[in-house]
């Protein structure tokens, strides 16, 4: 390609002769890593990840020191077991993340990633580079899944390392008593961190949607979080129990399947099939709002 | 007037009537701009731009003048496919917006509506970020073509910090570097003075004539007539969402009332004005030894000729041109940096 280097002349922005304007191989990965590096480099999200690290570190130091599970009896029970077993602080600690600290991280994550660039601006420069708009969402959505990803990651590598160091690892007892060897235990946690960061991704897909509809990126912040909980909220009522299957936060915990002597994949994949269809709904509807949208900030 | 486009002089743009409709031949080589009847309407029923017939000659430096708030910056939201037209149609180059986007905004370079940045980026990070966004880019000339815009625009030096810690007018030149990190066949460059102080305008003024020099059809605006109109060939202006008169710059001041001002002696101003009226001068007025008179097309160079020639004093003959400004007002009745 020195033909494009000769073109690129050593004074930007003198040289009349034609330009090329054909894309060149790597252009989607490039952009990508460039949307990676700026969601990853930024220190509000590098501290939200370091908080969301430091909750399985605060909660295996009180069962430590008390040497009692604090939160025996809550939830499904595992929680109890943490102090036999190390492992079951990954368990722990996610669900105690679940219900509002792992959506608010993706909330944010996610409601930034389209009105955070119009807010500041940079929509308008990133359209007239030019990058399609349609390229530019999907960008925006997998920088968003990193992020929720890296999030869940966080909580559960921290969960294990100090499991391990206050707890040490055994073999898993599963929810029925009968118990698996310590790899296979690994393995099942692994399907639990797998699990649980592919529940986030309607609500990843419903961040972006919200995203497109604003330049206030805290706007669409908090209306995801409120998503998320209304949609929690609905889930206890029993009157709505028609709905219930459908709803974002339904299947959220389901990942204790994983506990069971035969893991109940049927259930794990019915979880994820309504995972799908929120983010292919809210996908459709970010691109066909975002793709069509007057850029005026 | 009541906004219609007055083209004069021989340029290009003077040629409107023999351009094909909307829908015909897109674009036009000699036209690195053109809009027919471009039209927008916000939801508010706001009509901010109104049958826009906008036609910026290839090579040209087009000053797109009028005040804040006559659609200059959405007409440039038009122009590079952000808005959507509610009619009409625009051309880019060779391609009709905001469908050929992709194969002409990279030779597009622009600054629409002041600078915007990642503020917790450096200027570098910030320029590296929108190379890396631009699939057409070489990235192996990435970093060579960062620092020579920075260089260009006087940043090297605070290339480092963040964008936060700018003032004003570091922003907006990193604003212009942006526009510069290639090589490219049109500037669209929308209000590139604001927040400069006298020395930073000036520097832009340079630069945008160098940038003509090489070649570059550049595309500014301004709602500060004096700051651009030196640099420019032609000059478009709007108003109230429509564009008032449009051409080359020389043609339409000589086109305003150009007057001639004549000074004689006490004793000859009364044959002086016979003179004058005799040559087809009209609105002649006198004022002591200083008559004046509209000069319409009489070359000035004729008038003291027949004066000498007719054994008159001849202290002083002086020709005054309206400044843009002065043929803005004229047109519109209004100032023109008042918002309306």
């Amino acid at each position: 390609m020195s033909h494009a280097e000769v073109l690129d002349g050593p004074v930007a922005g003198t040289s009349t002769a034609p330009l090329s304007t054909a894309r060149r191989r790597g252009a989607w990965s490039r952009l990508m890593r460039s949307e990676l590096r700026l969601v990853f480099g930024r220190r509000r999200n590098q501290v939200l990840l370091a908080g969301l690290a430091a909750v399985p570190v605060l909660l295996g130091t009180v069962l430590f020191v008390t040497q009692d599970s604090a939160l025996g009896g809550q939830g499904p029970g595992f929680v109890g077991r943490v102090t036999g077993n190390g492992l079951f602080l990954v368990v722990a600690a996610l669900f105690l993340c679940l219900p509002f600290l792992l959506p608010l991280t993706i909330g944010i994550a996610s409601g930034d990633a389209v009105a955070g660039e119009a807010s500041a601006g940079t929509l308008r420069y990133l359209l007239t580079v030019p990058v399609s708009r349609t390229r530019l969402l999907g960008v925006k959505a997998l920088g968003a899944l990193a992020f929720a990803g890296a999030a869940v990651l966080a909580i559960a590598v921290m969960a294990f390392v100090t499991g391990a160091a206050y707890f040490g690892l055994d073999d898993v007892a599963l929810l029925s008593g009968s118990t698996i060897p310590l790899g296979t235990g690994i393995g099942r946690m692994a399907g639990v961190v797998a699990y649980v960061a592919l529940s986030m991704t309607g609500l990843v897909a419903v961040g972006l949607f919200l995203s497109t509809l604003t330049e206030v990126p805290v706007g669409a912040m908090a209306a995801t979080v409120v998503v998320a909980i209304v949609s929690a909220v609905l889930d206890t009522l029993p009157q709505l129990s028609a709905i219930h299957g459908g709803l974002l936060t339904h299947h959220w915990l389901d990942f204790a399947e994983f506990l069971r002597v035969e893991v109940g994949w049927d259930v794990l994949a019915q979880g994820l099939a309504v995972q799908g269809a929120w983010v292919v709904l809210f996908g459709a509807l970010a691109w066909s709002r975002f793709t069509t949208a007057d850029v005026s900030s | 007037m009541t906004g219609t486009t007055v083209a004069t002089g021989t340029a290009p743009a003077a040629s409107s009537d023999q351009l094909p409709a909307a829908g015909g031949v897109p674009g036009d080589h000699d036209l690195a701009v053109r809009t027919d009847g471009l039209t927008k309407r916000f939801r508010s029923g706001q009509v901010a731009v109104d049958g826009l017939g906008l036609h910026v000659p290839r090579g040209s430096v087009y000053g797109f003048l009028g005040p804040n708030g006559s659609g200059k910056t959405t007409t440039i939201r038009m122009l590079l496919g952000l808005v959507r037209p509610t009619s009409g149609r625009a051309w880019l180059l060779d391609g009709a917006m905001p469908e050929a986007g992709a194969t002409v905004l990279p030779r597009v370079g622009a600054l629409v509506e002041g600078p915007a940045f990642h503020p917790y980026l450096t200027g570098r990070a910030n320029l590296v970020r929108l190379d890396a966004s631009d699939a057409t880019a070489d990235p192996r000339t990435s970093r060579r073509r960062t620092e020579d815009a920075l260089e260009r625009v006087g940043l090297s030096a605070a290339a480092a910090k963040p964008y936060r810690q700018y003032s004003l007018g570091m922003k907006q030149r990193l604003g212009l570097a942006a526009a510069l990190l290639r090589p490219r066949e049109l500037l669209v460059l929308d209000e590139p003075t604001n927040g400069l102080d006298p020395q930073g305008t000036r520097e832009v003024r340079h630069l945008v004539r160098e940038l003509a020099d090489a070649g570059t059809t550049v595309l500014v605006s301004s709602h500060l007539l004096a700051e651009i109109e030196q640099v420019c060939t032609h000059i478009g202006i709007m108003s109230r969402g429509r564009l008032l008169l449009q051409g080359e710059r020389q043609a339409l001041t000589d086109r305003g009332t150009a007057h001639v001002g004549v000074t004689t002696s006490l004793a000859h101003v009364g044959a002086v004005a016979e003179v004058l009226t005799g040559l087809g001068l009209t609105e002649v007025t006198t004022d002591g030894p200083t008559l004046r008179a509209l000069l319409a097309s009489t070359p000035p160079e004729k008038i003291s000729a027949a004066i000498v020639h007719a054994g008159l004093d001849l202290v002083g003959l002086e020709v005054t041109r309206p400044s843009l400004e002065q043929v803005f007002v004229a047109l519109t009745g209004e100032g023109f940096d008042v918002a309306r």
